[in-house]
């Protein structure tokens, strides 16, 4: 039986990644563009603070080692805003950025077919993007379950040097 | 369905026998309230199936939101050295709300393990390598979280209570 998931899709592999600048904090943003040169993973995440969410950046922020092994950036986007996300940083003591695609909500997230506008969240999807900006893995999770990071690394691990 | 691509070992924490025909495995984090929580259901799975059950414990400590797992980490695997580790991962959850220097001088006092030797091993990097290695093979193997089960080498994504956890691993045996 097909379930909702069939219908959605997400950018695939060999796309050229658009890029975007987004609030990175209070007085920061970051453009995608700027990171050219290493592989960045970017995380689209339902909403702070829910439980799977948090689970799945907590884990992130613990096998970051083993991301900049690989010289990978990882950046984590949802619609909440700079306020959310630096409290939610805060309390789960994260290492890396999470990027606001608040206003106008959620422009990042539906290019990169990654928004479900009837919960008008972030779907939860794993880009890994080669140095020269292009889409070399994707992955769109059910939404209620945490992918891991072993699809993040394997894909690392398959760059071209 | 995810595989443990780090397979169980002599070198492992396990109860049991390597070759039993259910080997279960756990990715721990000893601060971690669910794997608290999973450890009397471990109890509960290992009285059930007796013998034809190996269960095996590999470290997975969130070291970035619990500040103790790695010490109490350290500390079980210190006492492996002496043949204590079971006792001593016994009571880490036992007294999970306790972690802690006072609780684990007071498990050194208990179990007879050289304090002096256990300072050095947790400031010492290299103890830390198995740590390391453990976590690694869970994070390769598909952990998203903890307490995070394998058996028979494929993950468990069922939920860590007692009924679910027998009924999976019943369902294991009566086909092997």
């Amino acid at each position: 039986m097909a379930d909702a998931s069939a219908a959605r899709s997400i950018l695939a592999a060999g796309t050229q990644a658009p890029d975007f600048t987004l609030a990175s904090g209070l007085d920061s943003k970051l453009t995608l563009s700027s990171l050219r040169g290493n592989p960045v993973i970017l995380a689209f995440y339902p909403a702070d603070w829910s439980s799977v969410c948090g689970d799945q950046l907590v884990l992130y922020n613990q096998v970051l080692p083993m991301f900049k092994q690989a010289n990978a950036t990882l950046l984590g986007i949802s619609v909440d805003s700079v306020f959310c996300h630096q409290a939610f940083k805060e309390a789960r003591n994260l290492n890396f950025d999470l990027l606001a695609d608040f206003e106008p909500k959620g422009t990042v997230a539906k290019e990169y077919g990654a928004y479900a506008s009837a919960l008008g969240m972030c779907e939860r999807a794993l880009f890994v993007i080669d140095k020269h900006g292009v889409i070399a893995w994707s992955y769109l999770s059910p939404m209620g379950e945490n992918p891991g990071a072993d699809g993040i690394l394997n894909a690392l691990e398959k760059l071209p040097a | 369905m995810s595989q443990l691509k780090d397979p169980v070992h002599e070198g492992d924490n396990y109860q049991g026998s390597l070759d039993a025909p259910l080997v279960l495995v756990e990715y721990g984090d000893y601060q971690c309230p669910y794997c608290g929580e999973a450890y009397g259901v471990i109890k509960q799975v290992q009285k059930h199936f007796g013998d034809k059950l190996c269960f095996v414990f590999r470290d997975f400590p969130l070291t970035q939101i619990h500040e103790q797992a790695l010490a109490a980490a350290l500390v079980a695997d210190f006492a492996a050295k002496y043949d204590k580790f079971w006792p001593v991962h016994d009571a880490l959850y036992e007294h999970q709300k306790r972690l802690g220097n006072d609780l684990y001088q007071s498990l050194a006092h208990t179990y007879e393990l050289p304090m002096q030797e256990l300072v050095a091993e947790i400031q010492d990097k290299t103890a830390e390598e198995k740590i390391t290695h453990d976590f690694k093979s869970g994070v390769r193997s598909g952990v998203n979280g903890t307490p995070s089960f394998f058996i028979n080498g494929e993950h468990y994504k069922g939920p860590a209570e007692a009924h679910a956890l027998i009924a999976t691993l019943e369902a294991v045996l009566a086909r092997a």
